[in-house]
This record gives structure tokens, C-alpha cells and sequence, in this order.
């Protein structure tokens, strides 16, 4: 049961964002939280000024406007463990996300979300950005987990069962819901060895 | 005879339902903690889903993010308050799962109450839609944040689909020096590794330095090691562990109690297990650290100054540190010690225990708050903020001048009203100095309980060696 939209191959300009450790809380000021304008106001800091005049960015750049590949720099989506960081970026339209590394939670809440984070190593992440500056397209292949520029393909890693629940579209939450005798059997057993953990059952 | 393993190994181990790839688990969830701010949309979304919470025994909502810490607090007293607070008692209440109401004496921050009330324990799997989770790995568990959609599943199945981290040992090793806290070290850690330093890794923390430290302390450690980014970072229980939790309300007792220590024990690491990293620390190296930017990892000694971008070790980093000083209104090479701040706030899940406050009411002694300095204390939980009371702390902070709150975040992040405003300055006990954190455009620079008290009474960032 496919529950999520799936991602196979993303082709078109990137957006580049040569910055390291861009935070959940530049993606999604907590007062965007809570007033609910998350993908309008994301990455409010780096689109505004402090007096909410506009300041150059690629966001806003009408060439990038139709993107569905982000490049930016090393530890993306660190901080904060809010899921509107995701919500935002896919509310603006991108399916890919790559980096050098991404914030550990921020990198479980993509593929939640049916985004799929990419690392690369830096030269080829400065390449990517090159190429998305210059606003020349790129192939992202989750089939053949590569990304392609024309002028080369670069192969990466992403683990087998998330690669499979992409291209799938399938739900975790669906997946785990089905393995119930299982984590039933897991409860029975853990009873006996951990009786202090099991506290009301 | 069996391979040695790392404790990390043995206690996932425990909690594999069921492998779905090679380094894809479901893992068994032992305690879920759920906030006012993270908690109430998973909630709705497994209402709408018409499903049922699995283990509403094993889920404890504690309001924190939200809430005023204003004396004499209502819902009404916060907007975010006003707006979830309804929500989340709703929720709870049809879920079944208790809730520690703002009049409850349990209420606090959820990584501060979950090993005070003995729920967080060694060898345990612990998760909360909130990236301080891993502060809990300071009573040897695996404890880690997770997004809104991981909280949905843990509701309803009570386990997590999870990628196997990498793992890491960070040695620490070596007496710490006057005014040295837990906080000095993980700030010097992260600042010496970069804020991606840990990314993929569950960390143990070891080495003769960790083992001194109280479990408080640990707490504290463990705190950071997601501006590491480091999904968890843990301590080895010990009996200074056993010792912090036996006798705690929901710490097992009797006979349980004694299997449980045992099983515990039997989870060190073994001897020449391999991880797949190592980091070691001089602690005795290492004094008070302040952060002059707008990462965790922007940290120096207090007696630092700020750092030259021409310096940095790549233009990327160069690009970062221009930002942060002009963001935070610094220039290269000027020294932090001196600096005027308009605020200080003791608190957040960071520093906010009771030797937190010791740490601090020591600095402050009989000493005034400096004129035009506005200085909080936020205690951690109802159970901190009455044993400081106890212990007479209240006082020596309110007759220095500090306002002393009820429990919650507060000032750490600007949702409940109580934020930095533009482009004042806060000497914060927090964990993050990110951009608009605070509040938009608030500078902060984060530090510990004894620099934060002793940056009060001068109305200045301060050495507290400088004080005594």
C-alpha cells in the first residue's frame, strides 16, 4: 500500500545554498510554527533583513523558482527536531535534498516525508553547486542511486529498505502496523527478562 | 566465547523486533515522552487515522515548551499556552495517557523529570518528539529526539523504524579545573570537532573524567550531543547511576531491583570492543567555554577572543564566521570577557538541575545583579525548583536580584513569550545560540551556570575564576 508519493528520478535546475549548518530554526522560526506559515517563511533569515527588506537569495531567484533539487554545504537541518524543517522544504516544491551531511533527526524526518537526503562528499557537492549557479540541470536517479550533470554521474548510498519505501511510496507507520503479533511476541519475552521496563501491563 | 561488544550493541540488541534490512531496525520503545509542542498534532493525526495509542502505560506528557514560567501561571498566561495546552489535555485524556498538568508537582521539562522520577533508566530505549532527548543517555540510556511523524508510529506500535547508528567513544580524561563544569567540556568538544562532528553516531562517553561526574552532570553532557550531531550520547551506568536512582518513584525496588542492577552491570562495554570512531579530551586543558557566533561549535575560552575569518580553515567556515559576527555584532579578535549583556537566563534542560543552581547561587554569594541586566532562574522541574527552595538557593537569587520562575523551557527558544529582544544580548545556560533562537535578532552566547552567575553581577560576560 503506497501511503507516501513516490520518488523515483528528479530532473530540472538545482537550487544552490552554499551554507554550512543551516538550522531547523532558520528553516522554520519557532513564530512561523506557530502561526502556521511555515513554507512561506521558511528560510525567513536568509530571504529578509533584520527591517524585512528583501536581501538577495536563491529562494527567491525566479530561475529557481520550479526547483525539486537542493544543494547546500555540510550538517544541514541540524538542531531542533521539529518536522516543519521538512514540511517547509517539500512545501517549496523539493524532492532532493543534498549535502555534505545533514542533521541526524532532519535526515530521518526526509524520509518520512518522501524527500530523499543525499551526502556526497564535498568536491562533489562544490561541482553540484557550480553547475546548479550556472543553472545547468541534474538527474537525480534514486533507481541507479547516481546524480547526473552533463558532465558527470556521481554514485551514492542510501540505505536499501529507505530506498525501497521511496520509490514505493510506502508508510513506516503502515509497514510497523502489520508486525503486530510481532511486537506482541517482543513484549511477552521482555516481560520475563526486563519485568522493572513493562511498568503497567 | 562471544566477540566483545560495545554497550551500545547489547542494549539495541534488546530492543530489535525485527531486522527489515541490513541496517534498518524496528526497535522496541521502553518509554515515550510526548510535549505540548510536538505532542498534540501526532496525537490528531492518529485520531484521524482512528488508531488507538498501543502503550499509553509507557507514555508520560509533561507541558514544557509552551507554558509560561511566570509566577502564578495559567494557559492563559502564554499564547502558545492558550493553544496547545486545551489540545494536549484533550488528547491525553482520550489517548489514556498520564499527564503532568502545569498543577502538577511532577510538571517540569521533560528531559529534566523523566531520570528524576526514576522513568528514564540504564538500558532503556527512550524517545520524545524533541531533539534533547539524548540528554538522557546521562543515566545510561539510549534516548534520542524524533520527528512528528516517528511520534506518530511510537503511539501507535510502540516502536521505531531506524536506521543503526554508527557508533563512537569520546574518551574524556583528567581533572577539571575551578569553574569547570560538564557544560565547559561539551562545548570545547563540539567547537574542537565542528557541530557535524558526531553526525551518524550513538556516543559513549568514557574515560576517568566521566566516571567522577555526578549523574546530573552526565545529564548535562549528554545534553549537547545533539549540537554534535550526534543522534544520542550516553554514559555507561554505574554506581554512581544506581546510586542517583534507587528510590526513585518509578525506579524498580525489592527484587526487581536488584535483577535489574545486575542486568544493568552486564552492559559495559567490553573490554576491546570497536567502535567505529574514538575522540579523546584532556579535560585539565579545557577552561570555561562562551560562544561568540551562532553555532554551538562558534565556543572558545571565556579568556578567548573572537576569531579572525581570515583564519578559518576553508571559505566555506570563513563565509560562516563573517555571518555569525555580524549577526552577533562581534569583530575579529575582540575579547568576549567585558562584553555588556542586557539578559542572563539560567535554565533549560541543559543547566537547570539542582547542582545547576548550587553551581550558581556558589558564584552569586551575596552579590547584586548588575543595573539594567535582566536575570532569570528557571528551574527544571516543581521537584528542582522545591529543593532549591529547601536548600534556601530562592533566596540567594532573589536577593541578588533574579526573578525566580516556575519550571519549563522559557528563554531557550522564543515560543511561550519569553524571548531576547532584537538585538540584545542574553547569556544564556542554554544549548543553542542559532539565529532568531532566542527570539529574532537576539545575540546569545551560551555558557554555564557559574560564568551566567557571575556575568550577572557585572552586567558583563565574566570569568568566574575572576570572582572566586
Amino acid at each position: 500500500m503506497a501511503t507516501l508519493e513516490p520518488l523515483v528520478r528528479v530532473t530540472g535546475t538545482a537550487t544552490p545554498l552554499p551554507l554550512d549548518s543551516i538550522d531547523t530554526d532558520v528553516i522554520t522560526p519557532m513564530h512561523r510554527v506557530m502561526d502556521g506559515t511555515i513554507v512561506e517563511h521558511a528560510f525567513e533569515t536568509l530571504r529578509t533583513g533584520p527591517d524585512g527588506s528583501p536581501i538577495p537569495n536563491p529562494f527567491d531567484d525566479p530561475r529557481h523558482a520550479d526547483d525539486e533539487i537542493l544543494v547546500t554545504g555540510a550538517n544541514f537541518g541540524c538542531g531542533s527536531s521539529r518536522e516543519t524543517a521538512v514540511w517547509a522544504i517539500r512545501g517549496m516544491g523539493y524532492r532532493v535534498v543534498i549535502a555534505e551531511s545533514f542533521g541526524d533527526i532532519f535526515f530521518a524526518n526526509c524520509f518520512k516525508n518522501a524527500v530523499l537526503p543525499v551526502v556526497l562528499p564535498p568536491a562533489e557537492v562544490g561541482h553540484l553547486l557550480r553547475v546548479a549557479e550556472q543553472g545547468m540541470p541534474v538527474t537525480v536517479d534514486l533507481e541507479d542511486c547516481t546524480v547526473a550533470t552533463g558532465e558527470r554521474t556521481i554514485a551514492f548510498r542510501v540505505p536499501a529498505l529507505r530506498r525501497t519505501a521511496l520509490l514505493e511510496g510506502l508508510d513506516d507507520l503502515d509497514v510497523a502496523l502489520r508486525m503486530d503479533d510481532r511486537i506482541t511476541a517482543f513484549e511477552d519475552a521482555d516481560r520475563a527478562a526486563r519485568p522493572w521496563v513493562q511498568l503497567g501491563r | 566465547m562471544t566477540a566483545p561488544r560495545t554497550m551500545f550493541a547489547k542494549v539495541w540488541q534488546e530492543h530489535v523486533v525485527t531486522s527489515l534490512s541490513d541496517d534498518v531496525d524496528l526497535v522496541y520503545i521502553d518509554r515515550h515522552f510526548t510535549h505540548d509542542l510536538s505532542g498534540p498534532f501526532s496525537m490528531k493525526t492518529l485520531e484521524d487515522r482512528d488508531l488507538a495509542c498501543r502503550r499509553p502505560d509507557l507514555t508520560f506528557a509533561l507541558p514544557d515548551h509552551g507554558v509560561s514560567t511566570a509566577p502564578g501561571r495559567t494557559d492563559a498566561s502564554a499564547d502558545a499556552s492558550a493553544q496547545l495546552m486545551p489540545l494536549f489535555r484533550t488528547s491525553t485524556s482520550s489517548l489514556g495517557i498520564t499527564l503532568f498538568d502545569l498543577d502538577d508537582d511532577r510538571q517540569g521539562i521533560v528531559h529534566v523529570v523523566g531520570p528524576e522520577l526514576g522513568l528514564s533508566l540504564p538500558g532503556t530505549s527512550i524517545v520524545c518528539g524533541d531533539s534533547h532527548t539524548c540528554t538522557q543517555g546521562g543515566v545510561g540510556a539510549l534516548a534520542w529526539g524524533i520527528g512528528n511523524t516517528e511520534v506518530t508510529q511510537v503511539l501507535a506500535t510502540q516502536t521505531l523504524t531506524v536506521q543503526r547508528p554508527a557508533t563512537m567513544e569520546v574518551r574524556i580524561d583528567g581533572d577539571l579545573g575551578p569553574h569547570v563544569s560538564a557544560k565547559d567540556i561539551i562545548l570545547h568538544l563540539i567547537a574542537t570537532h565542528g557541530a557535524d562532528g558526531g553526525s551518524g553516531h550513538a556516543i559513549e562517553f568514557a574515560g576517568s573524567t566521566v566516571e567522577r561526574l555526578s549523574v546530573e552532570a552526565r545529564l548535562t553532557l549528554c545534553n549537547l550531543t545533539v549540537e554534535f550531531g550526534a543522534r544520542m550520547g550516553f554514559v555507561a551506568p554505574d554506581d554512581v547511576t544506581f546510586a542517583y536512582l534507587a528510590g526513585r518513584p518509578h525506579a524498580p525496588s525489592g527484587e526487581d531491583w536488584d535483577r535489574a542492577v545486575a542486568h544493568w552491570r552486564a552492559l559495559r562495554t567490553d573490554p576491546g570492543a570497536a567502535f567505529d570512531r574514538r575522540l579523546e579530551i584532556d579535560a585539565s586543558t579545557v577552561g570555561p567555554q562562551v560562544s561568540w557566533g551562532t553555532s554551538p561549535a562558534h565556543s572558545i575560552g571565556v579568556d578567548g577572543s573572537v576569531p579572525d575569518p581570515a583564519d578559518a580553515p576553508d571559505p566555506a567556515t570563513a563565509k560562516a564566521w563573517t555571518d555569525a559576527q555580524s549577526y552577533m555584532d562581534l569583530r575579529p579578535g575582540q575579547a568576549l570577557t567585558g562584553l555588556p549583556v542586557q539578559h542572563v537566563f539560567i535554565g533549560s534542560c541543559t543547566n537547570s538541575r539542582i547542582e545547576d543552581l548550587e553551581a550558581a547561587a556558589a558564584v552569586v554569594g551575596d552579590g547584586r545583579v548588575a543595573p539594567g541586566v535582566r536575570a532569570w532562574v528557571v528551574p527544571g522541574s516543581q521537584a528542582v525548583k522545591r529543593e532549591a527552595e529547601r536548600r534556601g538557593l530562592d533566596e540567594v537569587f532573589t536577593r541578588a536580584g533574579f526573578a525566580w520562575r516556575e519550571s519549563g523551557c522559557s528563554m531557550c527558544m522564543s515560543m511561550n513569550g519569553e524571548d531576547v529582544p532584537p538585538g540584545e544580548r542574553c547569556l544564556s545556560t542554554s544549548n543553542r545560540n542559532f539565529v532568531g533562537r532566542q527570539g529574532p535578532g537576539a545575540r546569545t552566547h551560551l555558557a554555564s551556570p557559574a560564568t551566567a552567575a557571575a556575568t550577572a553581577l557585572a552586567g558583563r560576560i565574566t570569568d568566574a575564576r575572576e570572582v572566586g
